[in-house]
């Protein structure tokens, strides 16, 4: 078996290398990569394929989080049941959907598809790290409200970190840049030209 | 008429926690030592298990238990199984196993044999008319009118008369006619016949339906993704065999739905099985694969309409056959449904509709956005364009003198409707996209691209009556409003529960509604599905707000003398109308109306008759908190309340490539009094978006010779991204009130999507020079073999294919 946790050619995962890995770890089963193990404060079983968790450092919004990962967690499932971060959505674990979107090092990710050991040392921010600590919202947040960005809402946390991250590289876009920056988030309720109203409004335009 | 909400923007109470991830889907809810199941899916499009042996499974460490079709009650063919033994459709879910975490579960899975014995299936519904053709069922192939699945054949001459490119026109199950189509037919100038097919496809809402339950002392808790909370309630108690009073169902948040979670799903009843069996509780996460095999998908139709057009463009007859892919169920009554909604937009003077639902081993078909309506609106609007070319008309002329305004009727009654202004919606659309100016850019060439401008109609009825509403006055002044209805992000939770603060004369902020959860004491109220609630809820709102009305002024006048009449509510004060002093505030009225008790506080003896057991529970639970405003929907409807679009496009076609970009697009609504401009102006776009999507990229796809589909991810059924869609997008509305709702708002969820698919379609074929599909989605291979010579790489009649 390899240890991927020692693999640094995981560092800046493609989509790719990730199923690389998994696939390496041999612990990945039939059709789906949708699998992971629970905390729950239970003791984890020893998986079939033999596995073993090992204990971690995260950097999540700004905290340092102690965390017993797999070798083929995946950050987005670390973030959803070992870390209690439920805001960062799982709509395809595929790198379709960009539901699960989170910041890493500023620059946004697709966690479903990132191993929670390629961000050991990196700071990871969430839908729950984008707001000021300080209380209120960030301004693409508010905006998001103002121009109804929302329907179902399950897409928004990822849209809210794309227009965020996005916006720290380019605070005066264009709306065709805009547009183009947020294509790799779907939206399914169709909500584009209203979330595009709330990037632009952020902007200050 | 001038009010103080109704017709306002305002921020839906929940936007905050969906834009700070606060908000709770069902897969965000976690309980003490929960399981996790997975499904064994049917590999096979209809088979029988022989024999399931989990023993290897069960000795695996961490594996909980497993649920199979033995443990349930038994579904007969053409059922909605939870699981089965007798699976239908590849993905049918034979048996689900629970573990300490998902990857000892999947890897149970592996070990667990089950032996299937392989029967015979169907993907086209032809090749089941076929005379010998294999029936979806071991009973039959068709669920007829009365639901009784049977078998249906055409003979091999019905096919033979027809040839290969016409839709055989053999015995049908389902038929209605009005007035005299032969008649209608020698009237008519032109005659088109056209055969059509449009695709099944996904409703890929992001969120898939994963739902989490357990049990405490008895009571079974659900965590469930659903467009309804009080409608799904009854039907989800029955599923999984307990008591109402012993199921608390939680739905605050629904990551999307369009018609797949409309209300009960079978795959829902699965952790409360699985838990009360083991005695732990237990999550269902749903894959997105899995989403796409068992999370139903609208029917596709194989269809042929004959139209007889007079001279000026009104319609004199129609005769129209659809024949529907059912999937394994008893599916959706999509066909019927595009008989009514051509009935609707195009006011035919005569009429007959015929249709079959045909079952076949695919994905169960159920109803999404439009189901029936919006198909009828990507097909037909095209041809409508043909018949205005051979007649020498304007597009816009030959809708617009057939669309229905108020003396409109609707299907083979004729019933009246509640309202109608589709002309108006017209006039309005062409005013502002300027069809005039636009339609003369049509043909017009940038290299090899190529402009293409259209217009699309749809329809879907948009109210229903007699639900229930529940509304509270609290001692400290404020209105609670209880709706059942779900949150699936339109935001008419929000906006039809303001028609109760209108009739109270409230506050907006002094408002509180109480909502996704069954503990809430909800009333019983029609779902959030099939565009109705901003008309169905703004009643039984208004009707419970009456009843609060009428207590409180009856309380004024016991305690400061004179009667209700003398008294009005100004400021949430009930004021005499003679003296603006003699006032008592509706925080006292409340506290009133808890010491007067009876039927002001709720605690009636006897409960009013008409309310439902639902009702009444959720009255009993509030009973004596304050005064107690409830009623049910008694108002007067008597015609068919009707949602109405309009659609504007314009596309450029790239004649190399056979791909198009949609550059500008306009919906325009015609649903009553707008209650929520922002909230209607976000579903005309977001309705547009998905037409689009149908118009052009989505559909199922099967292997006809081993009936699997082909859709697993996203990407095999593109949804638009940002980049298919005009950055901007316009809407507009008629803003005309229907006299039958409180506040004259009239729903309108779903033709937006039929709209923008059918104006889409119809602006490729004027990109095309009236070129026409008849076919949904239109694809870039099909138009590059159109501009290149070649013959379609399917037959005019088959379905599902690439």
């Amino acid at each position: 078996m390899v240890d991927i946790s020692q693999n640094n050619i995981l560092e800046g995962t493609t989509r790719r290398n990730f199923i690389k890995s998994v696939i390496a770890s041999a612990s990945v089963v039939s059709s789906s990569a949708y699998l992971f193990r629970s905390h729950g404060g239970s003791k984890v079983w020893a998986a079939s394929s033999g596995t073993v968790e090992r204990l971690i450092s995260l950097k999540v919004n700004g905290q340092t989080r102690r965390v017993e990962v797999l070798p083929q967690d995946t950050l987005a499932n670390v973030l959803r049941y070992k870390l209690g971060l439920t805001g960062t959505k799982i709509g395809c674990d595929r790198a379709e959907c960009g539901n699960c979107t989170v910041m890493i090092d500023g620059v946004t990710n697709y966690s479903c598809s990132t191993l929670v050991h390629s961000v050991r040392g990196r700071e990871v921010t969430t839908i729950e790290g984008i707001a000021p600590k300080s209380g209120g919202l960030h301004p693409v947040q508010q905006a998001f409200i103002d121009e109804l960005g929302p329907q179902c809402g399950f897409c928004t946390p990822g849209q809210v970190v794309a227009a965020v991250s996005f916006l720290q590289r380019n605070p005066k876009p264009t709306r065709e840049e805009a547009r183009s920056a947020m294509s790799g988030n779907l939206c399914r309720c169709g909500a584009y030209n209203n979330y595009l109203n709330g990037v632009m409004k952020a902007a200050g335009g | 008429m001038s009010y103080k909400l109704i017709g306002k923007n305002f921020t839906p109470s929940d936007l905050e926690a969906k834009v700070t991830g606060r908000a709770k889907y069902s897969e965000d809810f976690r309980a003490e030592g929960m399981l996790f199941a997975k499904l064994y899916l049917s590999p096979m499009p209809h088979a029988k298990v022989v024999k399931i042996d989990v023993s290897e499974a069960l000795k695996m460490k961490g594996v909980a238990g497993v649920l199979t079709a033995d443990d349930l009650k038994e579904v007969p063919p053409g059922g909605n199984p939870i699981l089965t033994n007798e699976p239908h459709f590849v993905g049918a879910p034979i048996l689900a196993v629970a573990a300490v975490d998902e990857t000892t579960a999947a890897a149970a899975l592996d070990k667990i044999k089950v032996k299937l014995k392989p029967l015979p299936f169907v993907t086209d519904p032809m090749d089941s008319l076929y005379p010998g053709g294999s029936n979806a069922t071991r009973i039959g192939n068709v669920v007829g009118a009365k639901k009784k699945l049977k078998e249906h054949k055409w003979s091999a001459k019905d096919f033979a008369k027809a040839g290969e490119n016409k839709l055989p026109l053999g015995k049908a199950v389902d038929e209605w006619t009005y007035g005299d189509i032969d008649k209608g037919f020698k009237d008519a100038q032109v005659v088109l016949d056209e055969t059509f097919v449009t695709a099944s496809g996904s409703h890929q809402c992001m969120e898939p339906r994963s739902s989490m339950a357990y049990w405490q002392n008895g009571k079974c808790y659900v965590h469930g993704s659903v467009q309804s909370s009080s409608f799904t309630f009854p039907f989800l108690a029955k599923a999984i065999g307990v008591k109402p009073e012993n199921l608390v169902f939680v739905s605050e948040y629904c990551g999307g739905g369009f018609g797949s979670k409309a209300y009960y799903y079978p795959s829902m009843a699965i952790p409360p099985y699985l838990s009360k069996k083991l005695g732990r509780p237990v999550m269902l996460r749903i894959t997105r694969a899995e989403e796409y095999y068992l999370g139903a998908a609208r029917a596709g139709f194989q269809g042929r309409i004959k139209i007889g057009f007079k001279a000026d463009g009104r319609i004199s007859a129609v005769d129209a056959y659809i024949v529907q892919s059912n999937g394994p169920t008893t599916g959706f009554a999509d066909y019927k449904n595009f008989g009514n909604a051509v009935s609707v937009v195009y006011q035919p003077e005569n009429m007959r509709w015929r249709g079959i639902p045909v079952l076949t081993n695919t994905i169960p078909q159920g109803a999404m956005r439009g189901p029936g309506e919006n198909q009828t609106a990507a097909a037909m609007e095209p041809i409508i364009d043909k018949a205005a070319r051979k007649l020498g008309l304007d597009r816009l002329a030959i809708r617009r003198i057939n669309a229905p305004d108020k003396d409109g009727k609707f299907g083979q009654k004729r019933d009246p409707f509640t309202s109608a202004y589709q002309k108006d919606g017209l006039d309005i659309g062409a005013r502002k996209f300027n069809w005039n100016k636009k339609k003369k850019l049509s043909g017009n060439r940038n290299g090899s691209k190529v402009i293409g401008v259209g217009i699309g109609q749809a329809y879907h009825a948009a109210g229903s009556n007699g639900f229930d509403g529940l509304v509270r006055i609290l001692p400290n002044g404020k209105l609670h409003i209880h709706t059942g209805i779900g949150n699936l992000g339109t935001f008419s939770y929000a906006s039809t529960s303001r028609v109760a603060a209108e009739v109270l004369g409230y506050d907006w902020k002094n408002c509180v509604i109480e909502r996704g959860d069954s503990r809430k004491h909800l009333p019983w109220n029609l779902g959030q599905f099939g565009s109705n609630t901003s008309f169905t809820m703004s009643r039984t709102n208004f009707v419970a707000a009456q009843d609060a009305k009428q207590k409180l002024l009856e309380i004024a006048a016991m305690d400061l003398g004179g009667d209700p009449e003398n008294y009005h509510l100004v400021n949430e004060r009930v004021v005499s109308k003679s003296s603006s002093s003699k006032f008592m505030t509706f925080a006292q009225a409340a506290q009133r109306a808890i010491q007067i008790g009876g039927k002001y506080s709720g605690k009636w003896e006897k409960l009013p008759k008409e309310l439902n057991p639902m009702t009444k529970k959720a009255v009993e639970g509030v009973a004596g908190s304050g005064l107690i405003g409830v009623a049910k929907d008694l108002l007067k409807k008597d015609g068919v309340a009707p949602a109405l679009c309009t659609g504007f496009a314009m596309v450029e076609l790239d004649q190399e490539t056979g791909k198009y970009e949609i550059l500008e697009y306009l919906g325009v609504a015609d649903c009553g009094t707008v209650m929520f401009p922002d909230g209607l102006g976000a579903q005309m776009h977001g309705g547009a978006v998905m037409g689009f999507g149908m118009a052009s990229s989505e559909r199922h796809v099967y292997d006809p010779k081993l009936g699997i589909p082909a859709n697993r991810g996203l990407y095999q059924q593109k949804p638009p991204t940002y980049l298919d869609v005009p950055s901007k997008l316009e809407w507009a509305a008629v803003n005309k009130p229907d006299p039958q709702s409180p506040f004259g708002s009239r729903g309108v969820g779903e033709p937006p999507l039929g709209a923008a698919a059918s104006a889409v379609a119809s602006a490729i074929s004027d990109a095309m020079g009236g070129h026409l599909f008849n076919r949904i989605p239109v694809t870039p291979d099909m138009i590059v073999n159109v501009l290149s010579g070649q013959q379609q790489s399917h037959k005019a009649l088959q379905v599902n294919t690439q």
